[in-house]
């Protein structure tokens, strides 16, 4: 099977290279045929990836060690679920999802505008298949998921046990969807500035839904990371500004820019050169963000260096710049606005200004990241920027940009007169300085900027809200329908207006819960004795007892797990009781390595304890100190070397287990010390809520409205005349 | 005021902000910044500064103590090596032999890690695996 996942890997290279040259031929020849041949190379390379994803698919779930990337990963003990998703958890089975989701989006956007743009969409499908054929000629020469071992291993390494964790699996094809899809509005931008066709609102509206759910699928996939952090690490953080976590933000920035100000070319015909600047920055810093967490330029939480990949990378990013920038120059006359600003107290006016707060975030963010590499190009000496240099340029910026979505969805087109901007900002306004107010007499004041984003926040959904409240009344004025039926059909009638106000009320409530939950966050490493306890804003934590077990599965031990009972209290009073342990799972190199001893030298995991609340988490970890098992895991491990080749593997495997029970009983016994983390964290639940209600209100943005389906009509019957006039 | 003039003053005052706010940029990224150093960089240490510290876990170094845990941090590529102290609880990774970075400031003979501050690498992604391959 390896063989044919490796055959169709080099076929799908070939047939994209073809669909280039064919594309290509065909727009600049005008000939038909050949541009419906690149089409089709398209689907061909899905199908063709669709049939190595599947392979390699099959090979995890069926844990075929000869695959290198199964042993490396996998195990017959990984659970099902992640067997499945083990198989992006490499380089190469990471690569060949990111090439499988970019085919598939390249064949739905190329299908559904095989009828249209045909001029643009030749060029398009070159730029897409050169998307293509750069990610295949990587698996086909670099990094091949299709690597057959020499000797077959009885046993794989497994999954990595902190990957263990749902949000983690569905994470990457989240992401990755998100940078394949933003490579669908990049490829298009590019057709439209070879044919001179960049002004025309046909290339972005058919592109316009890709855009939108590149930008969903890279926010979600950003905030399951960091929900995975949060909840796995052990830690009790959700960002930390890594390199890799900055990486997947940069093009959501932009992404989220480009989708604003392309509404004033659409409506206005203005920000042209902006636009197109955005859209291929976007694209270009999606393959950067894929080339970053692989690249050893940078140092990060992931282990990177030893990657062959940094050099085609390179490459292809400086290729993808410098046409980029050269097209836009060249197609500068093009690019040229028809209208002009009419007043800075317009909607077009906030959204430049949300646009450049949004660049400047960006720009914040990518200099920051890079500093190592820039500090080292300016004095000779490499330097790292930490959480607190990015939280001072950041915090005030989104405190900035929250108050701007609370206006630019109500604020007028054009100019706002004194007398509209009364009517739709005095009821908002005065609501969220009431609501200030209030918090600020609470003790709010103490943290100004945490104030100020509450205050914002608040604006955003009394104005969104008074939105909602105008529009459900005036429908039921029209039609006399209750409140709910109102409500929907408003909704339902413009899906992409009233979608958008959802995602900046989930928005908000997601800053809000990050500005709270970073205020007023109240965090304690402490060793405690049994008996023992800590303080962490209202809650008293006390460490009850230690636990205890061994987990099996599949008829293997699994990991052993020392943890303890936590009992909270606020002002006496139970609240709950936590139950934080960690696991040691054990080593797969056992060179050197008693079988007891194995078990605390491979990885160790922490299994937290949360109790998450609508106003606030209490969250602990524990370290348990396992220093004086260590002469009774050694002995243990003379013992078995003294009987090895005298027991039956089945005695043997009875004498580890008891063993292995004797060790979690002293364990017990011992009334062993621990090292805690204990968390009090105001409104962390409000992120992942406004999460949901982002993408609630994506997917309603994203759903084709009644009038997304007149279109396609009409498309379709101006297609059909149009054939019908050629045939004449 | 001719809207051409008016175009100009627009485009010199974003200019000059744009300016402005790159320069913060750079003075504060110089101001804020730890070096990044290796362990045989901090030979030459000084007390009180901070570093950004990248290394090897030293194998069988690694001491629980009453708050958190002593290890000795190694080059990547070398037997150069440092003491180590950190407070508080250590990432899950956290191994002797994996890479670690952290943020260090010299206190006597030992490092002190900054809270919050000791990464070890994840190692699981995308790493060259040392299976033999056919």
């Amino acid at each position: 099977m390896a063989t044919v996942g490796r055959a169709l890997l080099i076929l799908a290279l070939v047939v994209a290279l073809y669909g280039v040259a064919a594309s290509i031929y065909g727009a600049v020849r005008g000939r038909d045929e050949w541009i419906a041949s690149g089409r089709r190379s398209v689907y061909a390379i899905a199908a063709l990836v669709t049939g190595a994803f599947a392979i390699l698919e099959i090979a995890f779930l069926r844990s075929d060690f000869s695959f290198a990337t199964v042993a490396s990963h996998s195990s017959s003990t990984t659970p099902t679920f992640y067997k499945g998703a083990a198989a992006w958890s490499s380089q190469e089975g990471s690569l060949l999802l990111w090439l499988w989701l970019l085919s598939l989006w390249s064949t739905l956007v190329l299908f559904a505008t095989r009828r249209q743009l045909r001029r643009v969409a030749p060029y398009a499908t070159a730029v897409l298949l050169g998307f293509a054929a750069f990610f295949a000629a990587l698996l086909v020469f670099k990094e091949t998921p299709f690597q057959l071992l020499a000797v077959v291993p009885a046993q794989g390494n497994g999954l990595n046990p902190l990957l263990r964790h749902p949000s983690m699996m569905i994470h990457p094809p989240m992401l990755y969807s998100g940078y394949t899809l933003f490579a669908i509005p990049f490829a298009f931008a590019i057709g439209a500035l070879i044919t001179r066709q960049v002004g025309a609102a046909d290339w972005i509206r058919a592109t316009r839904r890709f855009a939108l759910g590149a930008w969903l699928f890279l926010g979600i996939g950003i905030l399951l990371g960091a929900r995975w952090s949060y909840a796995e690490l052990g830690w009790g953080g959700y960002w930390a500004w890594d390199p890799v976590e900055n990486a997947s933000l940069l093009p959501w920035l932009t992404g989220t820019a480009f989708i604003h100000s392309i509404m004033i070319q659409e409506k206005r015909g203005m920000l042209k050169t902006w636009n197109v600047s955005l859209v291929l920055a976007t694209g270009i810093l999606s393959i950067l963000g894929t080339f970053l967490v692989r690249s050893g330029i940078l140092d990060s939480i992931h282990a990177f260096g030893a990657s062959t990949l940094g050099v085609p990378f390179v490459i292809f990013i400086g290729v993808l710049i410098a046409s980029s920038i050269g097209l836009v120059v060249l197609r500068r006359n093009e690019l040229r606005s028809e209208n002009r600003l009419d007043s800075l107290l317009s909607r077009e006016a906030i959204f430049l200004l949300n646009n450049l707060v949004l660049v400047a975030m960006a720009f914040v963010v990518f200099w920051g990241t890079f500093w190592p590499l820039i500090a080292e190009a300016l004095t000779g000496t490499r330097r790292s920027l930490g959480p607190p240099w990015f939280d001072q340029y950041t915090v005030p910026l989104a405190i900035v940009l929250v108050l701007l979505s609370g206006i630019g969805p109500v604020i007028a087109w054009r100019k706002a007169t004194a007398s509209n901007a009364r009517r739709n900002f005095l009821a908002p306004a005065v609501a969220a300085l009431g609501f200030g107010v209030v918090l600020a007499i609470f003790g709010a004041a103490s943290r100004p900027l945490a104030l100020a984003m509450f205050v914002c926040g608040a604006f955003v959904v009394a104005s969104v809200g008074q939105e909602f409240w105008r529009g459900v009344g005036v429908r039921r004025a029209m039609t006399g329908e209750n409140p709910l039926a109102a409500l929907r059909s408003l909704v339902a009638r413009n899906r992409r207006r009233y979608g958008g106000y959802l995602v900046h009320v989930g928005m908000a409530l997601l800053f809000i819960g990050v500005a709270a939950s970073t205020a007023f966050n109240d965090s304690r490493d402490v060793r405690l004795a049994p008996g023992q306890s800590v303080r962490s804003g209202d809650y008293a934590f006390t460490y009850v007892k230690a636990t205890s077990r061994i987990a099996t599965r599949a008829g293997e031990l699994e990991k052993i797990s020392f943890g303890a009972v936590v009992d909270v209290r606020r002002e006496g009073e139970h609240v709950t009781t936590m139950r934080p342990e960690r696991g040691f799972y054990p080593s797969r190199d056992i060179e050197g390595l008693g079988p007891i001893g194995r078990f605390f030298e491979g990885e160790a995991t922490s299994e937290i304890g949360l109790d998450a609340g609508v106003f606030g988490d209490i969250w602990t970890a524990m370290t348990p100190d396992i220093r004086r098992l260590a002469p009774t895991i050694e002995e243990g491990d003379r013992v078995f070397a003294a009987a090895a080749g005298k027991l039956s593997p089945e005695l043997e495997g009875q004498a580890l287990g008891a063993a292995l029970n004797g060790i979690v009983e002293k364990y017990l016994a011992d009334r062993p010390e621990a090292t805690f983390r204990v968390i009090s964290s105001p409104l962390v639940t409000w992120i992942w809520v406004g999460s949901i209600v982002v993408f609630l209100g994506g997917m309603i943005a994203l759903w084709p409205g009644p009038d997304a389906a007149r279109r396609r009509v009409t498309a379709r019957y101006a297609a059909r005349v149009a054939e019908d006039l050629g045939r004449a | 005021m001719p809207p051409a003039r008016k175009r100009r003053i627009r485009l010199v005052v974003a200019l000059s902000a744009a300016v402005l706010l790159a320069g913060a940029l750079v003075y504060t990224s110089l101001l804020s910044s730890n070096e990044a150093v290796t362990p045989s960089d901090l030979v030459s240490a000084r007390t009180g500064t901070s570093y950004q510290l990248t290394g090897k876990v030293v194998d069988g170094s690694v001491r629980s103590t009453s708050n958190g845990v002593d290890f000795r941090v190694r080059d990547r590529e070398g037997t150069t090596a440092v003491p180590v102290s950190y407070s508080g609880a250590v990432p899950d990774p956290f191994r002797e032999g994996r890479e670690v970075i952290i943020t260090v400031r010299k206190q006597g003979a030992m490092f002190v890690g900054e809270r919050d501050s000791l990464v070890t690498k994840c190692p699981s992604k995308f790493t060259e695996d040392a299976t033999q391959r056919s």
